[in-house]
């Protein structure tokens, strides 16, 4: 075991996964040399070389583009996109190209590509640097959506990312790179060294996709969540003194219905929660299923806590992101029903 | 160029001629003697330049074939081009009215465009992958792809190797080196670049083989291509098939002021050909050059194939809707099966005989093989697709959501 922020833990993933294969390739803008903005890919260049691990042109549709060629030849790339909200010219190749070779050349062709982009406020990245973009491709057949909240994922969902032989959207909260974040941002900033999801095996392991993460036991109310917000939850459980059943997805597509079936027919309460834009977002969907699926043991509507439907606001940050005070008032009304 | 005046204007582009008009083409002006000479393929890119817009040409239009370009074929290649451009122009003749009598959904012809598809594919090693439209269907003509096959994809029946998943003419054959067509345009161009990269990547001298329409080249992928083509010279020829018209917009909208679409890839430090694309001879010698520029490690080329779309984007447009109904007959550059026979005829290696006696052989080949391909069905009849096919290869494995969707749907 070894003690890593997200940022080595996922830098580990793609060690571990060049030094294993020679046909996984890492490209992206400023990947290279200086190894990325966020540094997930320092140092991945010296040791796997200059054609393995390259700096691309700002073009979030080459990128991608030249990604599905080179998966649909046999490599394995993992493209990094700066910042999600930096991915919308990248959109056409993901969703028409990426996700629908195999089923349009009935098998013939495959689009085995890694993205990974950081997501997420909470770092005064106002509104071209923090945004979520996760329900714009969970709503499009033939992609994975994949978020972890920790480095111990990170790095096992990362390994899986890019041995899976589908398209894999990588989703990192970028305010959890270097430490878990409880919501509120007047406190001391915390390590990951200080956590036990810190701990990260060495080497190879992977964590299935489809399968969330029971993050906390509890007996009184689901919350499903996933990325920062799953520390949000954690934080506003215990200042509200309400024990819940605190589920990270992981994997919102494919998603672990079964967990959150099982859990909110337990508790019979569900709440909701993330960080990005409430109307057609994800939660919209999870809503969704647990209404079809659990209604009888619901004893009170289901509430969702989410982001403003607004632009990511600079000044306003912390307005805008549903800190402590907006989640714990979720759980209140939860419970109040 | 329309003259510019004084006060800046919202400026929008016509084509020459509209419904009504006389199609006059003078100002296009056919080269006489003759065509840019044909350079080393290592050469610097910018010393393309005249290539780029001048016109590579070998064949006149008597017939004769001249200059350095002449890729000096055997008479046994330049038949098996023939007869491949007339098998598809044949297939195409085909499908198209059996579309009209409702026995597919939709066809795209290439009429009058057959030479840039099956020149190319017989200029390049078969295994080398091209990323086509959907007007390049010479291509499995001259590859061999089972004509049956071809002929249930576009009836979306049984025999469909693609299981009906997609409309008619967007093939997907990697066995042929032929990959999967997007109804996205201009997508595939970035993406055999990616292919390219790859291929160099793991050291062998195989390359890509990409086309677009001029229409999109306007897309923001053609300019991803060319700038990642330069950036990591990547084996790839990247073909833009300007055949005069968009469905109805005219090449001016997508070429704007420039000169030709092939001077943009000089912009980025690629070589690049503007070439005669009704020109047999002339579009295998450039595909051939441009292949060993990539296999040597000189990197991409832009080639613009100057041709003309005689017949409407597909079965969907009328052409007299948009463009006088004599505009094709009216283009100065021939057609590439004439062409070609004429050639082959001055060279003693051919006559009107023989000429009528293949045409026959493949209209019989064609109407058999359509039959066969009828007898699984059509769009007409019920589908033989298996309905639980639409649940698989969304992804390599079925996830539980698709499962329950699939049990919802009841198989």
């Amino acid at each position: 075991m070894a003690r890593m922020n997200m940022i080595e833990a996922i830098r580990d993933a793609i060690d571990v996964k060049m030094s294993q294969d020679p046909d996984v390739l890492v490209f992206g803008e400023d990947v290279g040399y200086f190894g990325g903005v966020f540094r997930c890919t320092a140092g991945l260049q010296e040791k796997h070389g200059l054609h393995r691990v390259f700096d691309t042109p700002i073009a979030e549709g080459g990128i991608i583009g030249a990604a599905v060629g080179m998966a649909a030849y046999g490599l394995r790339p993992v493209a990094e996109i700066q910042f999600a909200d930096y991915i919308y010219p990248g959109y056409d190749q993901i969703c028409s190209e990426a996700a629908r070779l195999r089923y349009r050349s009935a098998g013939e062709f495959t689009a085995p590509l890694t993205i990974r982009t950081p997501v997420g406020g909470g770092i005064h990245g106002g509104q071209t640097h923090s945004q979520s973009p996760e329900a714009l491709f969970t709503h499009i057949s033939g992609i994975k959506t994949i978020i972890p909240s920790n480095p111990y994922d990170a790095k096992g969902l990362l390994i899986k990312a890019i041995e899976d032989n589908d398209p894999v959207l990588f989703l990192e909260p970028k305010r959890l790179y270097n430490g878990p974040f409880d919501g509120d941002p007047h406190k001391p900033a915390v390590s990951w060294a200080k956590h036990d999801l810190g701990e990260v095996p060495e080497g190879h392991y992977t964590i299935d996709f489809e399968k969330a993460r029971l993050f906390q036991e509890g007996s009184d109310l689901t919350i499903l969540s996933y990325g920062t917000m799953v520390w949000v939850a954690e934080a506003a459980a215990a200042a509200t003194g309400v024990s819940a059943d605190i589920l990270d997805l992981r994997s919102l597509l494919p998603l672990d219905l079964d967990a959150i079936v099982k859990s909110v027919k337990k508790t019979g309460r569900c709440l909701v929660l993330h960080e990005a834009t409430r109307t057609s977002g994800f939660g919209a969907e999870l809503i969704a299923e647990v209404q079809e699926h659990c209604f009888y043991s619901l004893e009170t509507p289901i509430v969702r806590v989410t982001g403003w439907d607004t632009p990511y606001p600079h000044a306003l940050e912390w307005e805008y992101f549903p800190g402590l005070e907006r989640v714990s008032e979720g759980i209140r009304r939860v419970m109040e029903g | 160029m329309t003259k510019r005046s004084n006060v800046s204007k919202l400026y929008v582009p016509e084509p020459p001629f509209r419904p009504g008009d006389k199609p006059d083409f003078s100002h296009i002006v056919v080269p006489a003697e003759h065509s840019p000479s044909r350079p080393d393929p290592m050469v610097d890119a910018y010393d393309t330049e005249p290539q780029a817009t001048g016109l590579v040409r070998v064949l006149k239009l008597d017939g004769e074939a001249t200059g350095d370009w002449n890729p000096n074929l055997n008479a046994d290649t330049l038949r098996e081009g023939l007869r491949h451009m007339l098998l598809t122009r044949l297939v195409d003749d085909r499908m198209f009215s059996m579309q009209r009598q409702g026995k597919l959904s939709f066809y795209m012809k290439s009429t009058g465009e057959e030479a840039v598809a099956v020149a190319t594919a017989m200029a390049v090693r078969p295994t080398d992958m091209v990323f086509p439209t959907y007007r390049q269907q010479g291509i499995l003509m001259a590859r061999g792809w089972e004509l049956k096959k071809l002929m249930c994809q576009c009836l979306s029946n049984a025999g469909d190797p693609l299981e009906g998943r997609s409309i008619p003419v967007l093939y997907s054959v990697r066995e042929k080196g032929f990959f999967s067509v997007s109804g996205n345009l201009g997508t595939q161009m970035i993406q055999a670049v990616g292919w390219g990269m790859a291929c160099a990547y793991r050291g062998n001298d195989d390359i890509a083989i990409a086309f677009t329409g001029e229409g999109a080249s306007a897309e923001g992928d053609f300019h991803y291509a060319l700038n990642f083509a330069s950036t990591y010279r990547a084996p790839v020829i990247l073909n833009v098939v300007n055949n005069q018209w968009a469905i109805s917009s005219f090449q001016g909208i997508a070429a704007g002021q420039s000169k030709s679409f092939a001077s943009r890839g000089l912009s980025w430090g690629l070589a690049s050909l503007r070439v005669d694309g009704n020109d047999f001879l002339a579009v295998y010698a450039a595909m051939q050059w441009a292949a060993e520029r990539a296999r040597r490690g000189g990197g991409a080329t832009v080639v613009e194939f100057f041709t003309y779309r005689k017949e409407g984007h597909s079965t969907s447009d009328d052409p007299t809707k948009y463009r006088p109904r004599s505009e094709p007959d009216a283009w100065p550059f021939g057609d590439p099966i004439g062409r070609l026979t004429d050639h082959l005829i001055k060279l003693g290696e051919w006559d009107e005989k023989r000429h009528e006696a293949l045409i026959d052989e493949l209209k019989v080949f064609v109407r058999e093989t359509y039959k066969e391909a009828e007898a699984l069905g059509t769009l007409a009849t019920p589908s033989n697709i298996n309905p639980a096919t639409m649940f698989e290869e969304v992804f390599e494995e079925t996830p539980s959501h698709l499962r329950r969707q699939r049990q919802e749907f009841g198989v």
